[in-house]
């Protein structure tokens, strides 16, 4: 089992992680975590992809996406975060109506 | 473009212009709204006489626009379509009349005439078609129009029956769509021509074909209310008296009639329609409609409604007529899409009168309405003898034709519903003729309109007079030149003519 | 470059967006100023392809992968002309219905145009995404623009739903790229084959793209989202942003993945839209309030545009269905757009959303009532309309592929369509009420113009076909054996 191996199974067990929190929890904050963790096992598996040539220097595509998927999970973080911010602020809620409210 | 083909365009104009004008005419300027509604009902009869004159020579009109590489909008004028443009143009232009002294400060006129005046446009485009596809978009634009006439009162009861007939309409519309695809798959463009257009596909689909004509009769029975599809029609009545009047003679009615007609003859054909063997099936179908919407009318207390059952009865003498396959049935059937327009309007006119002057709906309350009003009554009676079939007026040539035509084809039974029909239609007019002018007033009218220096509004009074006028004149001179009669035998001929 | 309307069209939203955002006072007057370049640039870049054909501008002079490649064939210009004339419409609309010139609505609105021309002119899966995430984003930001709770909340569920689905899509392409090494439509055509991680990534971009488009049974956020939003936002909502996942998905099933996929994928894809169309209608009858009969007849519209798989799938209809579905998304974007503008006149004036506070709008309105009429007429699909034509085409290509059930999916569809639409107009008709409220003459007259548009289009079908066949869009790849 080489490095390669291990991103892969890595950046596969935090997607199945996130998207199961994504669906599952109802809590705001929780899901604005929960898609950047899927996010973060998303990237690991381009990372892992960017050095499929065997030998010589890694692909340079990939961590081009990375930087560019991560600045917008970061700017997607923000509007998430001041939608729920707002949100609570109005109603005293911090999740969706129809979904259980923990609080 | 040249002047023949812009002829078709000017003749859809006459009427879609001045509609988009009217829709703009603010309410109260009503001298402006009835001068653009007069100009556009007599430009438009000015020029179906050009073209009459054109198609009797042999001429004919047609006009072709691409709406895809595969399908064309195509409007064509052939001496068919003429008899129902003229019709149509002939009972627009004393409608709108009618209709002007009807609504007479009545609230969204504007609203309604545009509507009248689409509702017009529908109609003559449905008679131009020159395809099928032409012909749905039509029928369609017809079903759209017409439904705020229906609904124009705004009352409950209006929006119900507005429901009904959307509900009927829409659905016979889509059931059209399906059959006219399917066929456009099997026969290709699918312009209407003399002796059908089908060619030897008879032998290759004929199951499919069956199949197919009987959703297009489906279809289209709905707005010719062909039983069971009639149902849409006596709750209609709700609607304003011209618009019933449209209803019944022109418009709605008529354009189901007349669909079918033009599928029977210029789509499948006289001879492959009887070798599929659809034809008895839809004669027998319109048998049935003419005994079942007399039987029912009898059942009416309700002036309109008994109206209403007898055009159910009488438009399916057209079907009846073009079901047969015999020329001389084509000729009774054809004919009687024009004596029927005729007679039906002076019938829903008069009624209008009964209601509008005298606040009479109901039959039992008719007693002594002769005495009050004469002329009307005498209009109503001219009507009603006619689709009675008495000679010499326009009802009796029509059934003399259908009758012979049946005898002439070896289908006898023809002549005892025929028979059979006449009696009914004497049972259900008879007692309002007596009522009206034999029996005493028997109480105050409900809601008297007096102060005219007729029995009724001038513009409410001619209308009825003219058409009671043309129905005696149809019958009387069937004879003649420029007769319905005289043109429908040519009609036929053309049909039937050996190729 | 510089003679390319391609980077335009991409650059001269971006930097509206950020004059609007920085000069807030005159928002409005930058917003349709853009809108009309826009249009501009549209109509140039048609012009540029009927005469050059299919076009592929390099950004910059960097070639892919590494740069960014802009491709037009005639699906692009197509989607374009649609956000186009959305465009034009939204932003007269919009500037008489938000009072403040200086909403947010306009940077914001402004930032998603320049998103939706940039996906419909990419050729790079990835870029795709970033596209779609900026889309996303604005449309959240655009739902939540009124700060009602109602709408907060339809804003996050529309968030979530959305972070799902690109993500999703996401996984696929790193997917596709750890496969094959490329992003480019193109070169992923002639590489890709039936594998594991092929079909694993068909089946992540397709599921996060459904949830995008809101197809059956992924349609849950569409009705509240849509709803909850400013008329304007409805409009471009339902109109422009769900074709946008719908057009990635196009290209991908067409253009990218192999035809056997496709084969087997196709009844399914045929199956849910029915369902959609079924299911939408119904609930769409049972709804009480206008704009969510107008937000279930959106999910009853995407159903009709994926019957476009099972009847592309057999030989002999594929062009039928294709022309069908890509005339429906024309009749759609605008009848829905007209439709949500007048419901919006209506709700203004009436001061409620409710069906049966509509007693007698249309005596009082009865400019927007008359829109909305026509917009139904498109909508159910009657003639002379741009629906008719669509609708023409699928039923033929139904009937012809001897798939006679599509054609009943069809004619139902428009039966329901008419009931529901009949649900709003027969109160707006019923009785003459009271209501004397005005509003701006722009908002009375833009509904109009669109549905009357919609009408007419019907007869413009051959031209606009033209455009969209350059370069043969949304070919099966099957069809395509032999490469290009």
């Amino acid at each position: 089992m080489n490095a390669v191996w291990i991103y892969l199974c890595t950046g596969a067990g935090l997607i199945a992680l996130g998207v199961l929190a994504l669906v599952r929890e109802p809590h705001f904050f929780r899901k604005v975590l929960a898609f950047n963790i899927t996010g973060s096992g998303i990237f690991l598996l381009l990372v892992a992809a960017a050095s499929r040539v065997s030998d010589g220097p890694p692909d340079p595509v990939p961590h081009a996406m990375v930087l560019t998927g991560i600045v917008v999970s970061v700017s997607a973080t923000a509007v998430g975060l001041a939608l729920a911010k707002k949100y609570h602020h109005l109603t005293g809620h911090t999740a969706l109506p129809g979904e259980e409210d923990e609080e | 473009m040249n002047l023949q083909e812009s002829y078709l365009y000017f003749i859809l104009l006459a009427s879609l212009l001045p509609a988009v004008i009217i829709f703009f005419i603010p309410e109260q300027r009503h001298r402006l709204r009835v001068f653009v509604n007069m100009a556009g009902t007599t430009i438009k009869l000015v020029l179906v006489f050009v073209l009459m004159a054109g198609v009797r020579q042999g001429k004919v009109y047609e006009s072709r626009i691409t709406l895809l590489p595969d399908m064309d909008l195509v409007l064509h004028a052939d001496a068919l379509s003429l008899l129902f443009i003229g019709l149509s143009a002939v009972l627009w232009f004393l409608t709108t009349l009618y209709a002007i002294g009807y609504l007479e400060n009545s609230p969204h006129r504007s609203r309604f005439f545009g509507f009248f005046s689409l509702c017009v446009s529908s109609t003559v485009g449905v008679a131009l078609s020159g395809n099928l596809v032409t012909f749905v978009i039509f029928y369609e634009a017809l079903t759209l129009s017409t439904y705020p006439l229906v609904v124009h009162r705004g009352t409950p009861e209006a929006m119900k029956a507005g429901a009904t007939y959307l509900a009927y309409t829409l659905g016979g519309g889509a059931v059209l769509l399906v059959a006219v695809v399917w066929l456009r798959i099997l026969a290709g463009p699918l312009d209407f021509q003399t002796g059908g257009m089908l060619g030897d596909l008879v032998q290759t689909y004929p199951l499919e074909l069956r199949c197919i004509f009987v959703l297009l009769i489906g279809a289209l029975g709905v707005k010719a209310a062909l039983v069971p599809l009639h149902g849409w029609l006596p709750k209609a009545m709700v609607a304003p008296a011209p618009v019933s009047a449209l209803l019944h003679a022109v418009a709605v009615v008529k354009a189901g009639a007349f669909g079918i007609v033009r599928v029977l003859y210029d789509v499948y054909g006289v001879d492959p329609a009887a070798q599929l063997g659809v034809s008895t099936g839809l004669a027998v179908l319109a048998a049935v409609t003419i005994l079942w919407g007399s039987l029912r009318a009898l059942a009416q207390d309700e002036l309109k409604k008994r109206l209403a059952y007898s055009t159910v009865s009488q438009v399916s003498y057209i079907i009846l007529g073009a079901a047969i396959l015999g020329p001389v049935a084509t000729i009774g059937g054809l004919v009687h899409l024009v004596h029927q327009g005729l007679m039906k309007i002076t019938l829903f006119f008069c009624a209008g009168n009964y209601a509008e002057t005298l606040g009479v709906h109901h039959i039992h309350g008719m007693d002594g309405a002769g005495r009050r009003m004469p002329l009307t009554t005498g209009a109503f009676t001219l009507g009603a003898l006619g689709m009675i079939g008495v000679p010499p007026l326009a009802g009796f040539v029509s059934k003399w034709y259908l009758g012979i035509g049946g005898l002439r084809a070896g289908q006898e039974w023809v002549v005892a519903v025929l028979v059979a029909s006449s009696v009914l239609n004497a049972c259900y007019f008879l007692p309002i003729l007596y009522r009206a002018w034999f029996r005493e007033q028997a109480a105050a009218w409900p809601e008297e309109h007096a102060g005219s220096r007729f029995e009724a509004h001038w513009m409410l009074l001619t209308p009825p007079l003219v058409t009671a006028a043309l129905c005696i004149a149809a019958g009387v001179c069937a004879g003649s030149d420029w007769s319905p009669l005289e043109w429908v035998k040519m009609i036929t001929e053309r049909e039937y003519a050996p190729r | 470059m510089m003679a390319s309307p391609e980077a335009w069209l991409v650059l001269c939203p971006l930097a509206a967006a950020a004059l609007a955002f920085l000069w807030r006072s005159r928002g409005a007057f930058i917003g349709i100023v853009s809108a009309l370049i826009n249009g501009a640039l549209v109509a140039w870049l048609i012009a540029l392809m009927r005469t050059e054909g299919v076009r592929r501008i390099e950004i910059g002079g960097w070639s892919a992968p590494l740069g960014i490649e802009f491709y037009a064939d005639g699906l692009s210009p197509w989607m374009l002309m649609l956000a186009a004339i959305l465009g034009v419409a939204t932003a007269v609309y919009a500037r008489g219905y938000f009072k403040d010139p200086g909403s947010w609505f306009w940077p914001i609105w402004l930032m998603l145009a320049a998103a939706i021309n940039a996906l419909f002119l990419t050729r790079d899966i990835f870029n795709a995404y970033v596209c779609l995430e900026l889309l996303g984003l604005s449309s959240v930001a655009l739902i939540a623009l009124s700060g009602n709770p109602d709408a907060l909340a339809a804003a996050l569920r529309y968030f979530f739903v959305s972070m799902l689905g690109s993500l999703f899509y996401l996984l696929g392409v790193s997917l596709l790229y750890s496969a094959h090494a490329t992003v480019d439509i193109d070169r992923l055509r002639s590489l890709v084959s039936e594998t594991p991680a092929t079909l694993a990534a068909a089946a992540f971009m397709t599921v996060g793209l459904l949830l995008k488009t809101a197809l059956f049974p992924l349609h849950f956020w569409l009705p509240p989202a849509h709803a909850n939003a400013p008329a304007p936002v409805s409009a471009l909502l339902s109109g422009l942003v769900v074709k946008a996942s719908l057009y990635l998905l196009l290209r991908l099933w067409f253009e990218v993945f192999p035809g056997a996929i496709f084969a087997s994928v196709a009844p399914l894809f045929g199956l849910l839209g029915a369902a959609a169309v079924v299911w939408g209608g119904i609930q769409a009858l049972l709804q009480e309030r206008v704009k969510l009969v107008v937000a279930y007849s959106t999910v009853v519209q995407v159903g009709y545009f994926f019957l476009l798989f099972p009847l592309a799938a057999h030989p002999l209809t594929a062009e039928l269905a294709r022309q069908g579905v890509i005339y429906l998304l024309l009749a759609h974007a605008i009848a829905k757009s007209a439709a949500f503008m007048a419901a919006g006149n209506f709700i203004r004036v009436v001061g409620s959303d409710r069906l049966e506070d509509m007693k007698g709008a249309g005596t009082a309105l009865p400019v927007s009532m008359f829109s909305l009429g026509l917009a139904g007429i498109s909508l159910m699909g009657l003639p002379p309309s741009a629906g008719f034509i669509g609708k023409w085409k699928l039923f033929s290509a139904s009937l012809t592929a001897g798939q006679w059930w599509w054609t009943v999916v069809l004619a139902a569809g428009g039966l329901l369509s008419a009931a529901y639409f009949f649900r709003i107009l027969s109160p707006a008709l019923a009785e003459p009420s009271r209501l004397g409220a005005k509003i701006p003459r722009t908002m009375k007259w833009t509904p109009m113009a669109l549905a009357l548009a919609g009408v007419l289009l019907g007869f413009l079908a051959p031209q606009l076909l033209e455009i969209f066949e350059i370069g043969a869009p949304l070919r099966p790849a099957a069809a395509m054996e032999g490469g290009p």
